[in-house]
């Protein structure tokens, strides 16, 4: 089957995700859409496999645009998709997994659906017991068993949305094995992926997207340097920043590890510097995320040790990291960061920690006012967290932030902002450094790193795969980091 | 003391468990399906209220059966209306309609109180009845009953051992997937509420047509919902597992007349609360069950792991929240 | 899009406000008085004739209004207690339990003073003990929720059921009366014991002071101290909770311990104010009326007391309808079921309304 995106848009509001794609996939290939986070992919995709509506362009199966609604219009048109996060029912077994969607009636028909799965499951030569319960497998095999049903349903196109995250190299290669059957059968294979090294070992054709657009397609044999600079854009102007004197050591990390987002962080080692600024580059979920949540103590490691000045801080609590002066803020403010309902005036008054009884609403709302008008938070002490715009929040969490923090730990604080509050946010935290706070952030956006940080790590499934000086590094060689490849 | 007959004592106990064990498949339905319908209460109530008005103004004992259904179907309607459709909470609609049934089932059959009406007389089943022991346990009885007791075998094999059944599940357990595979999850789970809404309503009609027939203030049914609900926990959402619960609870009630002679000091009542603090108990156990540090440590130990297998009853993951559009 | 506009047109979002307010509220009143008249014609009676008793039964005479202030006191209180809970997002449907407990404790420590002496000291003890079983019942299901992860909604029911157990072992146990134990309760109080009130409408004001103190304390508690703050903050975000270095556990319990007091009081009011003994039925079912009070008054302290006393109107009213006109007494309950339900209704259309014309507006 073949596949064309004729001039695809996919709008939120104001924000454009896919404005005017226009892709082909040919039969019995495997195409790589590549991308940093953000670029559109997912949601590309997620519009072809009809789980969410399109906002405009058309969509042409075989020489005949079509036009579809749900996940199960797509299938009946022989597109199926393997989702990022895995959309399966871990409490039930594998068999019922692959059953579900496609069987119906109230006649049993367990045995002829075990015969049609192990068939399958012997087909690419996987090793999946149909009898055990989903949740006991790894992300790989659930990949394998989502891949299954999806093929026994009759599809044609199979799109992958970033399956090489979290798994080992040996479900990769058996991964990739299938994929390549596949596409000899005849199948089209649409793969997702911000990882140069897989694309370039499975794809026949690659396709760039960068802020909602196409920015070129390549056929092999590739050559990365232009595939880097497609995905990345131009390498920036390294900027001029005034270098700071770096104090004792402020964070000691031996060997940590730590569980969560899809790749957990394993034996990470580092030392960071009062006044140092530290980048987190990397694809968003690699390991920056529990990174940050385990300096802040927020999660628990469950190997290495952590010290603070020289102090060990393992199985000391939340409390005793907030003593230390360590601060976090979430890039999600209004889930993590930010009391939705609160006016700013009671998220002013909520910070202001003491021991007495009684608020002291005329201190909270003064102290609001200055720091609404010094941190040009556009709204009035009254004004709810929820009703301020993402750039307002942002500032408003960090007027929130005490001048002694010894550490702050920020996750992507510019998601989102527009230029101009992200240029105030940098010009903001660059005075925490005079003061010999270190400050670690995260950003997906690389430019931003370059620009801003003194140093960078770069997280790649969960490690840290360079660590490195801002001036002993350049933008290709981070690029080539980010997709794996040192 | 009254001679103890066990085969009496277990005929009775069968007999008594007919409603609650109704009212408790039916919940498990529902609430495997991810929405809890907390009206259980009232909706017992009302249906059982229902079912005699419309028997003794009919004469038509199938009617009440029916109508009963019906009005647990309506009230579960209501449920699914505002916590599918309108994202509401469901415990807070839940808990509305539970007092607001009763109360309705109160007012409305304030002029049938204390009127004899018909009620379901027993049907025992030829020579099955016969068999010693067995005979008696459970095939001398009305037919509400027996329906209670084919239900629990029915229900199993639809949820366990059909397709259908598995969409049932699975809906209750991610109904984001349900609808990236191309099922319905607010249509499958408000079918699954009035479902369950159904055999509720047949709960409160066994009631006033079956087990304690007639209608008054009190009825005799009241707190029977919240016992149903505690017990699809302790069930833990598996519905023979629940009906197990089910028969326990009708046998301490049984029990409770032979305790009551036994200790005349305790009250009746003193004994019916009992499945309470077991419920209690029970939660606590499957939280603590689930604990990482737990299961560690009954590795290699057999009682442990077999007693941490019992309460393993896992809650249906998407209970008490519906899909939501537009992500 | 809330930017665009300035602060000029504040003013007049508010007149919005309030018309749209008004207009939502009488939608709900319209649409339950159809609904309250439909059922009474179904049942047979005259709609008007009804509602008419139940305006006379509740607001046609002193006395009658002094029985309304009485329900009002315990309403209220429970629904002061349950504004705690609610605020930082929990169901605290055990409120039933903890009258229950308050009632059986105040009952406990005035047993000790039957005899009549030093009766003051006795009532002060009793009203300390009241508040510390509502309280030490709301523990108990806080306790199960943060340390056992048991849904408060099935602890607090749990513990309901267990209490009405307890109550009824004490009453036809341990405090029953002399020879007999029946569901009349225990030994009436002597009259030393008795909450003094206003002989002509038997109104307490020592419990009507209470209930005011109840709403402004509350009031207090949840608007000006840190306390009701971090309740409010818990409620609306508990995963930003260490952004605030807040203890979510510790403030769970809180919010129970003042829920639990309150509905604790409720039962001693229930015990020394109006029944002078402990009978089976002591709550009357306040508790779960006063979840149906927060819930129309949208959680909001000074439009709690009103709506419950409306609902106290309701209940006092309706005991008129049996003798006058052979209906259930239950009427009221369905006029206050149909009234939530209504509300919630209302309030989700609203917002459905709402989300359809942002969506429009992109």
């Amino acid at each position: 089957m073949r596949i064309e995106l004729r001039d695809m848009h996919k709008h939120y509001g104001s924000i454009k995700a896919n404005n005017g794609i226009n892709l082909t996939v040919e039969e019995g290939t495997i195409h790589g859409i590549l991308g940093e986070n953000g670029a559109g992919k997912s949601t590309l995709m997620k519009v072809l496999a009809g789980y969410i509506p399109k906002t405009g362009g058309e969509i042409i199966i075989d020489d005949k645009i079509q036009d579809y609604h749900t996940p199960a219009d797509a299938s009946r048109r022989g597109i199926g998709m393997l989702y990022q996060e895995p959309l399966d029912y871990p409490p039930l077994t594998v068999l019922e997994n692959f059953m579900i969607g496609q069987a119906g009636g109230v006649s049993n028909k367990t045995l002829r659906f075990r015969e049609k799965l192990e068939d399958l499951i012997r087909h690419f030569n996987f090793t999946i017991d149909p009898d055990v319960r989903v949740k006991q497998l790894t992300v790989g095999e659930r990949q394998q068993l989502e891949m299954l049903r999806l093929l026994s349903l009759g599809i044609e196109v199979l799109i992958l949305d970033e399956p090489t995250t979290g798994i080992s190299d040996l479900q990769k290669e058996a991964l990739f094995n299938s994929l390549r059957r596949l596409a000899s059968e005849g199948k089209s294979v649409i793969l997702v992926s911000h990882k140069l090294k897989d694309s370039e070992a499975l794809c026949d054709r690659v396709t760039v997207l960068r802020e909602g657009e196409v920015t070129g397609s390549m056929e092999k044999p590739y050559d990365a340097n232009e595939l880097l600079s497609m995905m990345f854009g131009e390498p920036p102007l390294p900027s001029t920043r005034s270098p700071v004197e770096y104090g004792g050591t402020v964070l000691s990390m031996k060997n940590i590890s730590g569980l969560g987002e899809r790749t957990g962080l394993s034996r990470c080692t580092i030392d960071v510097r009062e006044g140092e600024m530290i980048g987190l580059a990397g694809l968003e979920g690699s390991g920056q995320g529990v990174f940050l949540r385990i300096a802040a103590g927020i999660t628990k490691p469950t190997d290495g040790s952590l010290s603070f000045f020289g102090e060990d801080m393992s199985g000391k609590n939340l409390h005793a990291f907030k003593k230390a002066g360590v601060v976090f803020l979430p890039a999600s403010r209004l889930e993590e960061g930010l009391m939705p309902d609160l006016s700013i005036q009671e998220h002013f008054a909520l910070k202001e920690g003491g021991s007495s009884f009684f608020v002291k609403w005329d201190e909270a709302r003064s102290e609001s006012r200055e720091k609404t008008e010094k941190f040009r938070v556009k709204g009035t002490p009254d004004t709810i967290a929820e009703a301020l715009s993402g750039g307002n929040q942002q500032r408003l969490m960090l007027s929130l932030l005490s001048k002694e923090s010894t550490l702050l730990l920020l996750e992507q604080p510019t998601r989102g902002l527009d230029v101009e509050s992200t240029n105030w946010v940098w010009w903001h935290l660059s005075k925490y450094c005079l003061r010999k706070t270190a400050v670690i952030f995260s950003s997906t956006d690389l430019d931003e790193i370059m620009s801003i940080a003194d140093r960078i790590l770069v997280f790649f499934d969960g490690t840290i795969i360079k660590d490195v000086k801002r001036d002993k590094t350049d933008t290709k060689e981070l690029a080539k980091a980010i997709a794996g490849k040192v | 003391m009254t001679g103890f007959d066990l085969t009496i004592l277990l005929g009775g106990v069968v007999a008594g468990a007919a409603p609650i064990l109704l009212a408790t498949l039916g919940e498990t339905i529902t609430e495997k399906a991810g929405i809890i319908n907390l009206s259980l209460d009232g909706t017992i109530m009302l249906s059982a209220m229902t079912a005699f008005v419309v028997a003794f103004n009919t004469e038509s004992l199938i009617a009440g059966f029916v109508s009963a259904a019906v009005v647990g179907a309506l009230v579960a309607a209501v449920v699914g209306i505002f916590s599918i459709y309108l994202e509401q909470s469901q415990v807070a609609v839940g808990f509305v309609l539970t007092l607001m049934a009763r109360d309705l089932a109160y007012f409305l059959g304030n002029p049938y109180t204390r009127v004899p009406g018909p009620s379901v007389g027993p049907q025992p089943i030829p020579f099955l009845k016969d068999i010693p022991f067995l005979g008696e346990v459970f095939f001398n009885h009305s037919l509400p009953v027996y329906l209670s007791l084919l239900l629990i075998g029915l229900i199993w094999w639809y949820m366990y051992r059909t397709p259908q059944g598995l969409r049932l599940r699975s809906v209750g357990e991610n109904p984001g997937a349900c609808f990236a595979r191309g099922i319905n999850p607010r249509s499958l789970q408000m079918i699954y509420v009035l479902c369950g809404g159904f055999f509720v309503g047949l709960a409160g009609a066994t009631f006033s047509l079956c087990t304690k027939p007639g209608w008054g203030r009190p009825q005799g049914a009241e707190g029977t919902g919240w016992i149903a609900l505690a017990l699809v926990i302790f069930g833990g959402w598996h519905p023979i597992r629940a009906a197990i619960g089910a028969y326990l609870f009708a046998f301490l009630q049984v029990m409770g007349i032979y305790f009551q002679e036994w200790f005349p000091s305790v009250p009746a009542q003193v004994f019916q609360v009992a499945p309470f603090p077991l419920m209690i108990f029970t939660l606590v156990f499957i939280n603590f069950a689930q604990k990482e540090s737990v299961i560690k440590h009954a590795e290699g130990r057999v009682w442990l792991k077999v007693v941490l297998r019992l309460f393993s009853g896992a809650m249906p993951t998407a209970l008490g929240k519906p899909h939501k559009t537009g992500q | 899009m809330q930017e665009s506009n300035g602060i000029n047109t504040s003013v007049s979002r508010r007149d919005n406000a309030i018309a749209r307010f008004s207009r939502d509220l009488v939608i709900t009143v319209l649409v339950v008085v159809s609904f309250t008249t439909l059922i009474i014609v179904l049942a047979g009676a005259p709609p008007l004739a009804a509602y008419y008793h139940i305006f006379k039964g509740s607001l046609g005479s002193w006395v009658k209004l002094g029985h309304v202030i009485r329900v009002w006191i315990p309403l209220t209180l429970c629904t002061c207690g349950l504004l705690y809970t609610f605020r930082i997002g929990l169901w605290n449907i055990g409120v039933e339990g903890q009258v229950i407990m308050g009632a059986v404790f105040t009952t406990y420590v005035l047993r000790f003073g039957m005899d009549g002496r030093m009766a003051n000291f006795f009532l002060i003890a009793a009203f300390t003990a009241g508040v510390a079983g509502g309280a030490l019942w709301a523990l108990i299901a806080g306790y199960l929720k943060t340390k056992g992860g048991v849904n408060e909604i099935f602890a607090g029911l749990g513990l309901n059921f267990v209490a009405q157990g307890i109550i009824l072992w004490l009453i036809f146990g341990p405090w029953k009366r002399a020879g007999i134990a029946s569901m009349s309760g225990t030994e009436l109080l002597p009259r030393e014991l008795w909450l003094s009130y206003v002989s002509t409408i038997r109104l307490s004001p020592l419990g009507l002071s209470l209930a005011l103190c109840a709403i402004i304390v509350t009031a207090i508690m949840l608007r000006y101290t840190k306390i009701g703050l971090c309740l409010k903050a818990l409620g609306s975000n508990p995963n930003a909770a260490h952004i605030f270095d807040l203890n979510t556990r510790l403030y769970m319990l809180l919010a129970m311990v003042f829920a639990g007091g309150f509905a604790g009081l409720a039962g001693s009011m229930q015990v020394t104010g109006v029944y002078h003994r402990l009978i089976p039925a002591i709550s009357s079912n306040y508790g779960y009326l006063a979840l149906l009070v927060a819930m129309l008054s949208n959680y909001n302290v000074w439009i709690g007391p009103v709506v419950a006393f409306f609902f106290a109107c309701l209940n006092v009213g309706s005991i008129q309808l049996p003798m006058m006109l052979q209906m259930d007494s239950s009427l009221s309950g369905v006029i206050q079921g149909a009234l939530v339900l209504a509300a919630l209704a209302v309030h989700a259309w609203r917002i459905r309304a709402r989300r359809i014309a942002e969506e429009t507006w992109y």
